[in-house]
């Protein structure tokens, strides 16, 4: 039935209901994910910087792998890691700048008129950066095995890593859509990016930190949460099943997520301030 | 207040953190059917009432309903109960008209048996079918609008808030936007809340009028209620040397209230109307003031815009000439004419 208004209005009577909340999150991220596919540059350069560095890095530090202690004799497995997180962070700016150019054009606006639950609308803003993370950690997969990486935990190890990643990646999206909520300019998300790869290179990405030399640097990269979640990924390349790695990197990267998810569905209440 | 308006409002307020009072205490009421011209400059609160009225910003104080629903208490159905075209045309550039539509059908809770069709009736009726699998990052503003209506159209609402739906258009999509929204109050009895800062929109438009400034509304009234409030015509004359502009004056100064407007022009109220030009003319001839133009000009809503709020609306002179819609207002207007 047409929607009863208090008062006798003239109707046109066409049929409504509310949708789900699953009906109404596939709609949003059908939308997100279409936005982003249909912007390659956004999609294909975050993609391809990775796996430059990738390339750079474990040709010129390949010599690494002789000092004592070193975790592996291929460079490439211990940097392997780097990739998924790196463009886990890239995820982050995307979804941040898309719901942020959301807000600034009035098209969050536009959502909120509707009976478009908050849980959905930001899951399914969401939706199209996690997508993109997912496409991005196999392509990551792909070139990795391509290039010589073997996994020590076998091909199961591949597919936990490629869930890790993806969640990583959730998390890290959740954390550019709080900042888009909170601050509600994409330029303001692109200003904080710099902030996070300050936390890739603080951490044991490019030596494990038992190896690292300087202390203040070695206990900056045991603090930093970053730190366990490319252990956790490196470890089943080169270890195995490493229990506590994993355990630390899906526990470090669900608490990343739910906090980021959390703090942004109470931004987005605040931001939509609808009554 | 009334019981079966469509919108009603009372004492509404809203005021920002170190900011003014951007609504200061407005009272307005809305019949169904009815199309309501909110007439403001830039900054008057017009934005403001409506995100208000769409349940988007809580008010500070005061009180509103919009299709009988308080608009603070009762937001989920005041929102299913109205359509909005805010004031940019909020659409996603990746997009193409018809996802915007099939999105905003799925969202409003159409069967998905229906959206199909919904979306391809709605894109049709604002002339888009051909641009429909086009992204919109490729339409004109005019394509923009007309999508942004259809868009505030698809759950079918009883009321269409408006906000200044036609700025920035040319004169040609401005024209077909005036149509459907005539179209929609006169054949669909549909309420329309529309704020401009086009004179000749509120003229051609509105079955009434508010005029908004500094968060107050000034002045409430049919066209033709509000400009017999002005009255009388009154005359411009501009004499060919500057210098006889103190003469001018003295010579027109009997017939009724006067404005001097710079370079010697004259402008004077005709209480007695049109049939004292020719005295004017004849006073002129005899004194020898030689007149460069002499213009009557009727009243115009410029003309309750100047008496109500002490100065002309900002940019309304910017306004082309367009064709008004069939059934409401004159056939052909020019901005305060």
């Amino acid at each position: 039935m047409a929607v009863e208004t208090a008062i006798d209005l003239p109707r046109a009577g066409h049929p409504s209901r509310s949708a789900g909340l699953v009906e109404q999150t596939l709609a949003v991220g059908r939308r997100s994910v279409v936005r982003v596919f249909r912007q390659r540059a956004l999609m294909i350069f975050p993609m391809i910087f990775p796996l430059i560095l990738f390339a750079i890095n474990g040709s010129a530090l390949s010599p690494a792998t002789r000092i004592p202690g070193f975790p592996t004799d291929n460079y490439r497995d211990f940097l392997l890691a780097m990739p998924f997180i790196q463009g886990a962070m890239f995820v982050s700016i995307t979804a941040g700048v898309d719901l942020a150019r959301d807000i600034e054009s009035g098209f969050l606006n536009r959502l909120a008129m509707t009976p478009l639950r908050g849980e959905a609308m930001l899951l399914g803003q969401l939706g199209g950066a996690l997508l993109l993370g997912a496409v991005q950690a196999i392509v990551y997969l792909l070139v990795g095995v391509a290039t010589g990486v073997s996994f020590a935990s076998g091909v199961g190890g591949a597919v936990v890593l490629l869930v890790l990643s993806i969640v990583i990646s959730f998390a890290f999206a959740s954390l550019g859509g709080l900042l888009a909520l909170r601050f509600g300019t994409g330029e303001a998300v692109q200003g904080i990016f710099p902030l996070l790869f300050v936390t890739l290179f603080l951490s044991s990405s490019s030596l494990p930190r038992n190896l690292i030399k300087a202390t203040w640097f070695r206990d900056i990269a045991t603090y930093n949460p970053v730190s366990y979640l490319i252990e956790a990924l490196r470890s089943l390349v080169i270890t195995g099943w490493d229990v506590q790695a994993l355990a630390l990197g899906f526990g470090f990267a669900s608490l990343l997520l739910v906090i980021s998810l959390g703090l942004s569905q109470s931004a987005m209440r605040s931001r939509l301030a609808r009554t | 207040m009334s019981g079966s308006a469509a919108i009603d409002v009372e004492k509404l307020v809203r005021e920002f953190r170190k900011g003014p009072r951007a609504v200061d205490g407005i009272d307005l009421s809305v019949s169904p059917g009815e199309i309501y011209g909110f007439l403001g400059p830039n900054g008057a609160g017009k934005s403001t009432t409506v995100l208000m009225l769409t349940t988007l910003l809580p008010p500070t104080s005061g009180r509103a309903t919009v299709g009988g629903y308080d608009i603070v208490r009762q937001g989920a159905q005041v929102r299913a109960t109205i359509g909005a075209a805010l004031q940019e045309a909020a659409l996603d550039a990746m997009l193409t008209g018809r996802e915007h539509l099939l999105l905003q059908a799925t969202l409003q809770g159409l069967p998905s048996t229906k959206r199909r069709q919904r979306a391809g009736a709605l894109l049709e009726r604002v002339g888009l079918t051909e641009a429909a699998d086009r992204r919109v990052g490729g339409y004109s503003g005019g394509m923009k609008r007309r999508l942004d209506l259809a868009l505030a159209l698809v759950h079918s609402p009883r009321i269409l808030f408006l906000d200044e739906p036609t700025t920035g258009l040319d004169p040609q999509s401005r024209s077909a936007l005036w149509e459907e929204v005539a179209r929609l109050a006169r054949d669909e009895g549909m309420t329309v809340f529309l704020t401009t800062q086009y004179l000749e929109e509120a003229d051609a438009l509105a079955d009434r009028i508010g005029i908004i400034d500094h968060g107050r509304i000034v002045a409430e009234g049919t066209p033709p209620q509000l400009k017999a409030e002005i009255g009388s015509p009154s005359v411009e004359v501009t004499p060919t040397d500057p210098e006889l502009g103190d003469r001018l004056a003295e010579l027109l100064s009997g017939f009724g209230e006067m404005r001097r407007n710079g370079r010697g022009s004259v402008t004077v109220q005709l209480p007695g109307g049109e049939a004292e030009l020719a005295e004017i003319v004849r006073i002129l001839d005899r004194a020898e003031v030689r007149v460069q133009t002499l213009q009557l000009h009727q009243p115009s809503l410029d003309d309750v815009f100047l008496a109500k709020t002490g100065r002309k609306l900002e940019g309304s002179g910017d306004s082309p000439i367009v064709e008004a819609p069939e059934g409401r207002g004159r056939r052909r207007r020019r901005r305060g004419g």
